[in-house]
């Protein structure tokens, strides 16, 4: 890749202001550091990879709200962990952490068990139990 | 506190962590030096581990081994030390802090405030540099960054015991013993000749063998797994490719800047021709991701489509043998 080679295409990084530095060639074809803003291919890549999340959360709030599943399966969705990941943020085992998916089973929890999942996720009891309160917007 | 630490940018945060530490103690290493000497440049395909729901790729080996190559060849003697408890990890930081030595840390990105919310993913094995604390908030010089930031205690606890795979266990490390002098040109030889062997290996889930692999399986997937599937996996292929880190083409080029270095420190000229030759197989591989991103743009997509990118790999893949065997006959 030449210096002048290197893509400033403005990605998610730049909001931030901040670069990334990519390895070039300069005139004399020696190696030098040039700041990045973003390659498109990439972004793309990358934007392909937050949509599938998107869908999975929108998925699992649609099952949250037709009361298919608790609210910890949508807050860890939206926190973009999987089942093994949250067992060992809460330190309950993963068998217990699916059973707390079922709306049945969230309902008996005790708020010593919802405090440990509210705490995970950096919200508030209430907002554990009740992830939407105007379902409508 | 403040220990004067100089921040300096790199393209992946173990070189950059490795290099500023290695320069505030007067060695000064380049990024592409530490990357070289610790045999940086892989390949690794692992189709039995899930990894943000595809299968495993990386271009660099496993988290840390740059770091314990390097320090071994040259002779450097790293302190690590990893907790149980949080109490006694933000203890031995800050004793090491009030001895005037800048601490690494391996971290987890989730819970990095300073990241943009798109590259928040939980990954484990990120590295960076504390070299201070005022008013309760510890001074950080993150590699990847172009300026250094701060994060609270409670922030860097967070990162620091950050769960899942590869969780750090609060992982800190810093420079104990530097050796009186060390013989850089056999650590440079050293390191090539093990990336040669890397890369040449004769199994199937590393190296030139397993980019081969990758593009029969590319191949597969739009039958086997179907086109949506097939694009994700893809694009996880160009993410770990060209993500934060690897200055370009999946560290092809910071590899090229090595081997420029190299020639000169080993007074091999024909190191600088390599160099170039490796600049255009890191070129082949933009080629290569910029052909997978126009999957995602132009949506409608033949069969003939991943055939093609197939082909491109397998060809990659003869140029990358073909380099390393020369490469080890030159050494």
């Amino acid at each position: 890749m030449k210096k002048e080679e290197v893509p400033q295409d403005n990605g998610s990084l730049a909001k931030k202001n901040v670069h990334e530095l990519c390895y070039a060639v300069d005139e004399n074809g020696r190696y030098t550091t040039v700041p990045s803003t973003g390659w498109e291919a990439k972004t793309l890549a990358l934007n392909e990879s937050l949509e599938l999340i998107d869908e999975r959360i929108a998925a699992t709030r649609q099952a949250v709200l037709a009361g298919e599943a608790s609210p910890i399966a949508y807050y860890m969705e939206l926190h973009r962990m999987d089942v093994s990941l949250l067992a060992s943020y809460v330190g309950i085992h993963r068998w217990f952490v699916k059973r707390h998916f079922q709306p049945k089973r969230f309902a008996k929890l005790s708020d010593k068990t919802l405090r440990k999942y509210a705490d995970t996720f950096g919200i508030t009891i209430e907002q554990l139990q009740s992830p939407f309160p105007h379902p409508n917007t | 506190m403040k220990i004067p630490f100089e921040h300096r940018q790199s393209a992946h945060c173990e070189n950059g962590v490795i290099s500023n530490l290695l320069n505030h103690r007067g060695v000064p290493i380049s990024e592409p030096l530490a990357f070289g000497i610790g045999s940086g440049l892989f390949f690794t395909y692992l189709p039995f581990i899930k990894v943000n729901f595809a299968p495993g790729f990386s271009y660099r080996p496993m988290p840390g081994y740059i770091f314990r190559k390097l320090a071994k060849r040259l002779g450097i003697k790293v302190k690590h030390q990893r907790f149980s408890s949080t109490e006694k990890a933000k203890a031995a930081l800050d004793e090491k802090l009030r001895q005037g030595i800048p601490v690494g840390l391996q971290v987890g990105v989730y819970h990095l405030t300073y990241f943009p919310d798109e590259y928040r993913f939980h990954f484990n094995a990120h590295n960076l540099v504390v070299y201070g604390k005022e008013a309760g908030e510890y001074l950080i010089s993150d590699p990847v960054m172009d300026y250094t930031t701060q994060l609270s205690e409670r922030e860097l606890e967070q990162v620091r015991f950050a769960k899942g795979a590869l969780a750090p266990k609060g992982h800190l490390y810093y420079l104990e013993r530097l050796p009186d002098h060390y013989d850089l040109q056999r650590a440079v030889k050293k390191g090539i000749r093990q990336t040669c062997n890397d890369m040449l290996a004769p199994v199937p889930i590393v190296g030139v063998r397993a980019m081969k692999w990758v593009a029969r399986n590319i191949r597969k997937w739009p039958k086997t797994i179907g086109i949506k599937k097939t694009n994700h996996y893809l694009g996880q292929l160009v993410r770990m490719q060209e993500e934060i880190g690897t200055g370009g083409g999946g560290f092809r080029f910071i590899y090229a800047a090595f081997l420029q270095e190299a020639a000169t420190l080993l007074d091999k000229p024909i190191l600088r021709q390599r160099a170039a030759e490796m600049t255009s197989i890191g070129d082949a591989w933009r080629d290569f991701a910029l052909n997978i991103s126009r999957i995602y743009k132009n949506r409608k997509s033949g069969n003939d489509r991943y055939d093609q990118l197939a082909e491109q790999l397998t060809a990659i893949a003869e140029r990358e043998k073909q380099f390393f065997t020369q490469l080890k006959q030159d050494i």
